[in-house]
């Protein structure tokens, strides 16, 4: 959270707080967005009959790209309650168990520490969902916790990706890997692998070319990078971070499932949660395919790249 | 999920059976079913609500008609609403105005609007165009680099900005640069943002202001969800939008979006992108999204083409003409022609209610035989095609020597020709059901 509380530095300074809580609330002002707002106001007020409510409920969740299977579970399971009337108080706690029941529980492997060297993180994803942009932050995280970051611009295809990824590597310090514009991706993942074993790199990012998951040979080439990593570092590319945009709605599913059934994602990374839209079809997918969502964009700077935290999303929700 | 909205309602249906009216009680079902595909095709949830309720009042009271079952008919009073909402044809560019004319293309990051330039380019040169880029996104790393890649790649000039100008000062010096370079149509591609940005979004009407482009197109994304509205919205309030570029088309998203930008905005959507070549741009075209939207173009197709291939008048003269008897081959070969126009063979068996795809697996058909048999029966006089039992030895020879084929496929058709003659008595008013039997398998 070190990255919130930078970014609300000013902020604090005009109201000093030691509450903890309240920290992680402001932190999360723009996180909250992600599933719901006015859960509080739906549920206080006392005036609208039950079926109101539960109509206005399912407009929200629907409404924040949860998808239409969870909406009409979490609604059965709240408007079970209301048969039993019970009161608001208690029908909030179901939704909160509910939303939260969607993240799969943390099972934190990847502490810095235990890690081998070269670490390899593959970023994939379709096109415009911001997996460049997902990679700088992520370079600039770790280069400004002292690690050796290596970049390999193994999109060849669209034009200027190359330089993109210079210009970031520029600003976190970090070494890049390159070929010319058309080359063999694979090629390029493979030199990167090499050059952060022989410079001895603490991690290697890896940028491949946005694709649609419907794109066949598309898809082949990323396995072909997938494996050619592998081919030089066993066990390597450690983490493939597929990044979502929280602007796309149901078809995210489709591209989590493709991408998944292709090279075998491990984590998520939701960006573009600075609009307003929710992007509360990560939770459908991090639910079905019991994927950690690692991080969220929320910003254009480099440190609007934030951990996501269930628990503490989910309660900063609801307080 | 909801591959066969036409089945699910199918099934919502079944305790309507044949002619019956549309009634609320029995509509309910199907509406329902029609809602979850909107919604799961990403339509906005207000949009998709008020859709259902013009669709309510639209369908009460229709009588079923006698070509369709209850759902198929409840898919097709959707499908023209649908339509309807999105605009009735393609809208082209409007570069009316003075020249150069300004296209500008605004959207969130990575909408594709950078790509949707290279694309527009193409298209505008082959219209006799001379397209000039016009690259103001001082943000994004390498942005600039971008388009100038593009514009060498595609023979498409570039001004030479550089991350230090004012997005303005761009546009305006371009301007000029163009009408020296002789260039008509500008092509602005300014920076994603978020529609909530408003520093960002007071640069985008400031540019407006400073240039007056004929075109401020949104490139939209096909995959967004419910957010589209609000994007839309907020663009379409602040800029005045005269179109939309639905991008990323090419993928498997419903791009229910679609509905709800044009029902937030009113305004047309004018392309679609199809692909990552810069040749992958195509008109859009209101039908085929709505039938993706629902997610059953086969049904809607079928439905469609049904309507349209059985033309009433001649079904009539055909009946008449089996009444007494004179179904010539030429009658024959007219017939196989209105089945043809409704798609290849393959397809129009694939799109019948009830066959399932792992059937068609099997199935081979070759809709070259068609082209066989219409030739055979082309090389005929005639005389021949009016009577097949003059249509002995030597003429069996000439005509498979003017169609190409030997005397067995002559004969294979004569006989095939019987036979239908026999199956054609049974073709009575002309409905399809009777047109379905009448292909051969």
């Amino acid at each position: 959270m070190a990255f919130n509380l930078f970014k609300n530095k000013k902020e604090q300074s005009n109201r000093p707080s030691n509450n903890i809580l309240e920290k992680f609330k402001r932190g999360l002002s723009k996180t909250r967005k992600i599933l719901t707002t006015d859960i509080n106001e739906l549920f206080s007020s006392g005036k609208n009959s039950d079926e109101a409510i539960l109509e206005r409920l399912e407009e929200i969740l629907i409404s924040s790209d949860l998808g239409i299977e969870i909406t009409m579970n979490i609604v059965e399971k709240i408007s079970k309650k209301f048969q039993k009337n019970s009161n608001p108080e208690e029908l909030k706690q179901v939704l909160k168990k509910e939303l939260l029941a969607l993240f799969p529980k943390k099972s934190d492997s990847t502490d810095s520490r235990q890690i081998k060297k070269p670490y390899v993180i593959m970023v994939i994803g379709v096109n415009g969902t911001g997996k460049t942009t997902t990679l700088g932050k992520l370079a600039m995280k770790y280069t400004s916790a002292g690690k050796k970051v290596l970049i390999a611009a193994a999109d060849t295809f669209r034009a200027a990706a190359i330089e993109q990824v210079e210009i970031w590597a520029d600003r976190s310090n970090a070494s890049i890997v390159k070929h010319r514009q058309g080359a063999d991706p694979a090629a390029v993942a493979f030199d990167g692998v090499e050059a952060s074993i022989a410079r001895d790199v603490d991690v290697l990012l890896i940028d491949t070319a946005g694709r649609l998951h419907t794109q066949k040979n598309l898809m082949e080439e990323l396995k072909k990078i997938k494996r050619s990593v592998g081919k030089r570092l066993k066990g390597a590319p450690h983490e493939i971070l597929m990044v979502l945009d929280a602007t796309t709605g149901q078809n995210a599913i489709s591209q989590a499932k493709l991408f998944n059934e292709a090279v075998g994602i491990t984590a998520l990374a939701l960006t573009k949660l600075d609009g307003t839209a929710k992007g509360g079809i990560v939770a459908s997918i991090a639910n079905s395919m019991n994927l950690p969502l690692k991080y969220i964009g929320v910003g254009e700077k480099i440190e609007d790249l934030e951990d996501f935290n269930a628990e503490l999303f989910i309660n900063a929700l609801f307080d | 999920m909801f591959d066969n909205l036409s089945d699910k309602l199918n099934s919502a249906f079944k305790a309507l059976r044949g002619h019956g009216t549309l009634s609320e009680k029995n509509i309910q079902d199907g509406l329902k079913q029609v809602r979850m595909a909107l919604l799961e095709a990403d339509v906005n949830y207000r949009v998709a609500k008020k859709v259902i309720s013009d669709i309510k009042e639209r369908a009460l009271g229709q009588e079923v008609m006698k070509s369709l079952s209850p759902g198929q008919q409840v898919v097709k009073i959707v499908y023209d609403e649908f339509t309807e909402m999105m605009g009735s044809s393609h809208e082209d560019l409007d570069l009316k105005g003075k020249i150069p004319c300004a296209v500008m293309l605004v959207g969130l990051q990575g909408s594709g609007k950078t790509t949707t330039c290279g694309k527009l380019a193409l298209f505008l040169r082959k219209n006799g165009k001379k397209p000039f880029f016009v690259p103001v996104d001082v943000y994004r790393p390498a942005a600039i680099d971008q388009l100038k890649k593009i514009g060498k790649q595609l023979d498409v000039p570039v001004f030479q900005s550089t991350c230090d100008m004012k997005p303005l000062d761009i546009c305006r010096k371009a301007e000029k640069q163009a009408e020296e370079l002789g260039c008509d149509v500008l092509l602005i591609d300014t920076a994603g943002r978020l529609h909530v940005d408003e520093k960002l979004m007071a640069e985008l009407s400031a540019i407006k202001k400073g240039i007056e482009p004929c075109e401020i197109l949104l490139v939209a994304d096909a995959m967004t969800g419910q957010d589209a509205v609000n994007i839309a919205g907020s663009f379409d309030k602040i800029l005045d939008l005269t179109g939309v570029v639905l991008s990323k088309m090419d993928g498997d998203a419903r791009g229910g979006a679609a509905l709800s930008i044009k029902a937030v905005t009113g305004k047309p959507l004018k392309f679609i992108g199809v692909g990552e070549k810069f040749t992958a741009l195509e008109p859009f075209h209101p039908e085929r999204m709505a039938s993706r939207i629902l997610g059953m173009g086969d049904t809607l197709s079928f439905i469609e083409k049904a309507q349209e291939a059985v033309d009433e008048e001649k079904a009539e003269e055909l009946a008449k003409k089996l009444k007494k008897n004179q179904f010539t081959l030429e009658d024959f070969r007219d017939q196989m022609a209105s089945v043809r126009k409704m798609g290849s063979i393959k397809d129009l068996i694939a799109m019948l209610p009830g066959v399932n795809k792992k059937q068609m697996k099997g199935l081979n058909i070759d809709d070259s035989q068609f082209a066989r048999i219409e030739a055979i029966i082309n090389s005929m006089t005639p005389e021949e095609r009016k009577t097949h039992s003059i249509i002995k030895g030597s003429r069996k020879k000439r005509i498979a020597k003017g169609s190409g084929v030997t005397v067995q496929e002559v004969n294979k058709l004569l006989k095939s020709y019987v036979q239908a003659m026999k199956m054609v008595k049974k073709f009575n008013k002309g409905g399809m059901r009777s047109l379905k039997n009448m292909l051969p398998f």
